[in-house]
């Protein structure tokens, strides 16, 4: 298959469009909320962009599962071990992000970025 | 003004990709890779007896990083349990949901742990390990929670649960650093028959320290963040 949708193509391009599309909510946004699933997206779009630069074509995963798999025949585990550490680091940012939300939104009574006093840019 | 900036700094991240994808595109066979991951996987088998070479990887050639990791995950707990502390209002009438819902979560809970434990025990044959082993504990305890607003957990049990599975992890690590291979998280355990349960040493040790305490910790975060509504 060497017609324009290999594989890397299409991560590369969602990787982008996640990153792309959850920059523009973190931006554009004034709900804090929507502003941590933007950050989100944008989080999941590095990871798939990491998982998809040890990618190599019709190999499968590094678990020696089977008595003849052979070295040549497996993905790069390195990036796969990174994104398991980037994963778990994204989980704590944004379970810490809307720990504090929850304290915003006592403190203030709102969401929206614009009502809040000082935060304002 | 803020739309047009922010559209702005999206133009200039979609042309950075545009550049960066020529450079993306990783050669697609095995044969003109020459990178860490190839001599990893080559060595992996042997060094750690370890089925699952990204298991190999996180917890033996970068364990000193997943213990790093461990950190992080533990101060995002320590900054939401800190943030959430104090702002629960006691609530005079307990609002359970139904006889169904409860039973059916109190069926559901055991089943889940006892699957988390599955993903744990078996993160270096299979993909899985601590983490993920961990979160599916935590959730059993936060389906629980979600059903039954009168259950309470003994959070001194947690935290204690917690703090030993963090010493324990260094302990690993100590023990390690003063063995035979006088390094830091080296393992000093027989490596075992591959492709077994008990097998590839101080691994499946780590992965069951590790997974107790993502489970704890997240299942007091959850906790915390139900207290606190």
């Amino acid at each position: 298959m060497n017609g324009i949708l290999s594989v890397s193509t299409v991560l590369n391009t969602a990787s982008a469009g996640l990153i792309v599309l959850g920059l523009y909510i973190v931006f554009t946004q004034k709900n804090l909320i929507k502003m941590v699933i933007g950050l989100d997206l944008a989080d999941t779009g590095v990871n798939v962009l990491l998982v998809s630069t040890g990618y190599i074509k019709g190999n499968t995963a590094p678990i020696f599962s089977k008595a003849g798999l052979q070295v040549s025949q497996m993905v790069d585990p390195v990036p796969q071990a990174l994104v398991l550490t980037s994963i778990v680091i994204g989980f704590g940012v944004s379970a810490l992000a809307l720990a504090l939300i929850i304290r915003l939104y006592q403190k203030t009574g709102t969401l929206d970025t614009s009502k809040i006093r000082g935060l304002k840019w | 003004m803020r739309k047009f900036i922010s559209i702005l700094l999206l133009a200039g991240f979609v042309f950075y990709f545009a550049t960066l994808a020529g450079g993306l595109m990783i050669p697609s066979s095995s044969a003109d890779r020459k990178s860490v991951g190839l001599e990893i996987l080559s060595r992996a088998k042997g060094e750690t007896g370890a089925a699952n070479a990204v298991t190999s990887v996180v917890v033996l050639y970068r364990g000193f990083d997943t213990l790093g990791e461990v950190t992080v995950l533990f101060l995002a707990a320590l900054g939401i349990s800190v943030f959430m502390k104090g702002t629960g209002e006691k609530r005079k009438t307990v609002l359970d949901q139904s006889f169904i819902l409860k039973t059916g979560s109190r069926l559901l809970f055991p089943l889940m742990f006892l699957f988390g434990i599955y993903i744990i025990a078996h993160g270096h044959l299979t993909p899985g390990g601590g983490f993920p082993g961990g979160v599916i504990i935590a959730t059993g305890f936060f389906v629980i929670l979600l059903t039954s607003e009168s259950v309470h957990f003994n959070k001194t049990v947690m935290s204690v649960l917690e703090g030993l599975a963090g010493l324990s992890f260094i302990g690993l690590g100590v023990v390690g650093l003063l063995g035979p291979g006088n390094s830091f998280l080296q393992n000093f355990l027989p490596l075992g028959k591959f492709d077994t349960v008990f097998s590839a040493g101080i691994i499946p040790l780590i992965y069951a320290v590790v997974g107790i305490k993502v489970g704890a910790e997240l299942s007091s975060v959850v906790y915390a963040m139900k207290e606190s509504k």
